[in-house]
């Protein structure tokens, strides 16, 4: 039987991305999918006549433009379209848009609070050297604190070096940064509610957190620090869906000799004498190879997929208390034409942007108090987008899609499975709220598919389908990602590496875990380093 | 005896500019060939992504053109430029420069044969002088009309699906650098499968006055197909994508240049593949032989840079330590949204620049108000940095 010089478990972006790199090098791998298509959550999926969902992701700006230049992702059929803006309906009919043209966003602002029009170019210096701060090691692997090698030294010397060149006053905001609320940073900029619960959205998205919660501040962060083509805080479409992220990338694999294998899920790791030798199939076919890396979740790898006899105590532990909890559902729609939003003039740029229904700080936070009893949010906070705005290729013409990415919703109804009428119910609270604005909205609805945390572990396998592989909060950042000790994509048993959004800088599609993770792996087996470096912001 | 009224003060304007006025957010403006050109109408980025992602229309109504015909028109022609236009059927376009005696470029255009011994040549200079004087002992007459014929240009995946919603039955069998004629109420209609972003596009040539007409039949059907005005701005982005030349760019036209040197022979320029040695006598033969034989003194590179600070107005070097000094300049550079890559066109000495060879450049960008200084390191390539399969796709897709 043939032995792979690598087996990556999974063909998401991520898994894909460590597979290219690795194939690049001269190994010979293989990527095995336990999905009759590839791409996990950066998928598009044809589920209704002609057209095709962002089913899961939607969006795209953290992805790596240093991975996307040098797998040559242009040439294996990836776009990614900027778009612009977002909005936020009020229950008084009116409207807070925020445009790319800053005069333009200066003066929408004003009609709300002169005073919060021009804080706002102290709040983005701010935030943009939070994220400045944070660029620069997302494509690096996190030094180990307590480790004594050179290199872990020399990381951590950097880190420090360039949080002390801040000067004092800006490394006191930092760590408070680091660690307030998303609502408490905007208090300290904003008065303004439909303003600040605009901008609150990223600091919950994907987070089983409110609003108020420490560490919020964060997330947000996690949402303003891609860019598309060098702008910092942008966001783009890819052209197809986001499936098209996927496909380019093991498209650059597969150009570099790699074996895509797809409904081929795995059942178990293999370790003999301590050490990785392959992998087990559901189907009872053994694959060896001298590294086995999974792309899946942390929790999924080391829970489902190995015997407790391999993995310490204490590493095992830390896993299952590994915070990677449901927060977030989503719907996608098959539309029979452009709906209108009684708010919003025919023609306004605002209609290809990102658009959000919740106008107060109360709302946000009332919707993640549903959460908290167990149920979905009643007025939920939606991130709306209707990509074929701008994407002639996921719709017939004049026909579009719509992506809701909805929050909260829990993986669980008070702790057990949902049943088929409350995913109706959740599915009608968000129809229920985007129709209050836009009247022929239901009327367009040719299908629709939702999708619950619940849906989305049984079809991806993310535990509970978390769509970071685990919250973005301090405790599990950095060198605690996913667990102290193990932050390196390494785990505890020799030649088993990790190479998924569980692990630093989290998730998004970045491709940066699996970038990193293959820089790692190629420095054990002293193979010459295929992995880009960071382009730098200066 | 009564005052004579001055000529046209202050820039002419296009016969679409109405309709341009309509979309223009930004009012930023320049001059072209006399005409108001927009930059950008309302955001640059937006209308760079309309010719990649959709349809992308611009006006280039200033483009200068003229009309050829007569008995000798090929053979006119063929003196003129230096490949070989016998091969050009009607009906087909050819992209052509021509040359001075030295077999330096005045200039690059397009040739269109309209019908059997009628061509129209399009370039962004002047020319008329310079085609009179070579027109003297060949049966053949030329007519300036730049301002008798509006153009756009078309270009995005989905401009096919564009033009045939708008009813140009038959448009789908034509190949890249072919024209057809169409009636469009009353009056003719060519479109040519040309463009200046190396993706799926059109050039539409109609009368002034039905210019209006034109555009928004092409708005309309544009509509389910994404289709948005752009400036000059996103173009030109996209110009250096595609690896196309731009006159005062790339080259200066030979007839305008002052000090020695500073011209170019489209061997320097990569267009050996446009100079037909095989053919009758053309202008600028000779040079380009004795150039041929003994060798060029530049060459024109296609630079692909390592990270994403654009290499504006940069010098090359041979190497990171700027040794021997510099070896060539930037000509053109900009961050390509599409390929993600740092890209450029400049000119260098031989024998540097050599395909797959690396060079350094010297790029020099400000972050707030500090100036940074950095030598990155360039590959030469020699395809062009975007060229994708739905550019060259008989009949096109729909997107």
């Amino acid at each position: 039987m043939k032995t792979y010089d690598a087996i990556i478990v999974g063909a998401g972006h991520n898994g894909l991305t460590t597979a290219a790199f690795l194939a690049k090098a001269g190994l010979d791998v293989v990527c095995v999918e336990k999905n009759d298509y590839i791409g996990g959550a950066t998928v598009s999926r044809n589920l209704y006549k002609d057209w095709w969902y962002s089913n899961c992701s939607y969006v795209c700006s953290l992805l790596r433009p240093e991975i996307y230049r040098d797998l040559e992702l242009h040439k294996h059929g990836l776009q990614v379209t900027p778009y612009g803006g977002s909005v936020t309906f009020m229950e008084n009919g009116d409207y807070f848009g925020s445009y790319h043209d800053h005069e333009v966003a200066y003066r929408e602002m004003s009609r709300f609070s002169r005073h919060d029009a021009d804080a706002y170019k102290t709040y983005s210096a701010d935030t943009m050297r939070q994220c400045r701060f944070i660029r620069d090691f997302l494509l690096s692997t996190a030094p180990d604190p307590t480790s004594f090698k050179p290199r872990d030294l020399k990381e951590l010397a950097r880190i420090g070096g360039k949080f002390m060149g801040m000067g004092e006053d800006r490394m006191n905001e930092t760590i408070r940064f680091w660690t307030m609320s998303v609502a408490e940073y905007l208090d300290e900029y904003f008065e303004t509610d439909v303003i600040k619960a605009s901008l609150s959205g990223s600091g919950i998205i994907g987070t089983a957190l409110g609003i108020h919660s420490p560490g919020t501040a964060y997330v947000l962060l996690h949402h303003y620090m891609g860019d598309v083509d060098g702008n910092v805080g942008s966001w783009g479409f890819a052209r197809g869906g986001t499936g098209a992220v996927s496909k380019a990338i093991a498209g650059a694999f597969q150009a570099a000799g790699g074996e895509l294998r797809t409904e081929a899920g795995v059942d178990k790791f293999i370790v003999r004498n301590g050490k990785a030798a392959g992998v087990a199939l559901d189907n009872g076919e053994e694959i060896k190879a001298n590294v086995v890396v999974s792309a899946m979740d942390v929790k999924r790898t080391f829970l489902n997929c190995m015997d407790k006899s391999d993995l310490p105590e204490k590493f095992h532990r830390r896993v299952e208390n590994f915070k990677i909890r449901g927060s977030s559902g989503k719907i996608n729609i098959a539309l029979d034409g452009m709906p209108t939003f009684s708010a919003l003039p025919e023609g306004s740029s605002l209609y290809s942007s990102d658009m959000h229904f919740i106008d107060s700080m109360e709302r946000m936070e009332r919707a993640y108090d549903d959460w908290k009893d167990g149920t979905w949010s009643k007025d939920p906070y939606i991130d709306l987008t209707i990509p074929t705005v701008s994407d002639p290729t996921m719709a017939p013409p004049g026909k579009h899609f719509m992506s809701c990415f909805v929050q909260y919703c829990p993986h669980k109804i008070e702790g057990r499975d949902w049943t088929s009428e409350e995913k109706d119910g959740f599915r009608d609270s968000v129809f229920d709220q985007i129709a209050q604005y836009s009247p022929d909205f239901k009327d367009l609805v040719l299908h629709a598919e939702v999708r619950t945390p619940e849906d989305i572990e049984n079809e991806i396998g993310i535990t509970e389908g978390n769509i970071f592989h685990g919250e973005l909060t301090m405790d599990q950042l950095l060198f605690n990602r996913p667990v102290p000790g193990y932050a390196q994509y390494r785990s505890p048993v020799d030649g088993l590496y990790m190479c998924g959004s569980s692990n630093h800088p989290g998730g998004g599609i970045m491709a940066a875990p699996g970038a990193n993770a293959a820089r790692e792996i190629l420095s054990d087996l002293r193979r010459p380093n295929t992995v880009p470096e960071n382009f730098g912001d200066d | 005896m009564n005052a004579r009224a001055p000529v046209h003060q202050g820039r002419l304007k296009s016969p679409f500019y109405p309709r341009l006025e309509q979309l223009d957010f930004v009012n930023e403006w320049h001059e072209w060939k006399g005409y108001s050109s927009a930059d950008s109408l309302y955001c640059e980025e937006m209308e760079y992504f309309a010719i990649r992602n959709s349809t992308a229309v611009f006006d280039l109504t200033p483009m200068t053109k003229y009309l050829i015909k007569g008995p000798d028109a090929l053979d006119y022609l063929n003196r003129l430029v230096t490949r070989d236009m016998a091969k050009i059927r009607p009906g087909r376009v050819a992209y052509a420069v021509w040359c001075d005696d030295q077999g330096h470029v005045i200039d690059d255009g397009t040739i269109f044969h309209l019908r059997e011994g009628e061509y129209r040549l399009c370039s962004q200079e002047r020319h008329f002088a310079h085609l009179l004087a070579s027109a003297i002992g060949f049966d053949v007459t030329i007519t300036h009309e730049t301002e008798d014929v509006a153009a756009l240009a078309v270009q995005g995946p989905t401009s096919f699906s564009v033009l045939d919603s708008m009813g140009l039955d038959g448009l789908d069998q034509l190949k890249p650098f072919g024209l057809m004629h169409f009636d469009f109420q009353g009056v003719e209609l060519m479109v040519s499968r040309t463009g200046f972003t190396a993706d799926l596009g059109y050039e539409l040539w109609i009368d002034p006055r039905k210019a209006i007409e034109l555009w928004d039949a092409l708005f309309d059907a544009g509509k389910l197909h994404g289709i948005r005005a752009i400036g000059t701005h996103a173009l030109e982005q996209a110009r250096i994508e595609a690896g196309f030349l731009a006159a005062y760019m790339e080259f200066l036209p030979a007839d305008e240049t002052i000090r020695t040197g500073r011209s170019r022979s489209p061997l320097e320029l990569g267009l050996d593949w446009l100079v037909d040695f095989k053919k009758p006598n053309f202008n600028g033969r000779r040079a380009l032989a004795e150039e041929k034989r003994s060798g060029s003194t530049w060459r024109l590179v296609k630079l692909d840079i390592e990270g994403n600070k654009p290499a504006h107005n940069s010098y090359i070097y041979s190497n990171a330590k700027a040794k021997g000094g510099e070896i060539g300049f930037i000509t053109s550079a900009t961050w390509s949204p599409v390929c993600k890559q740092n890209i450029a066109l400049g000119t260098v000495r031989v024998p540097h620049g050599q395909p797959d060879s690396n060079v350094w450049v010297e790029i020099y960008y400000q972050r707030e108000m500090h100036w940074n200084r950095m030598m990155a390191k360039a590959t030469v390539v020699d395809k062009p940095f975007w060229w994708p399969a739905r550019r060259g796709a008989t009949p096109p897709g729909p997107y």
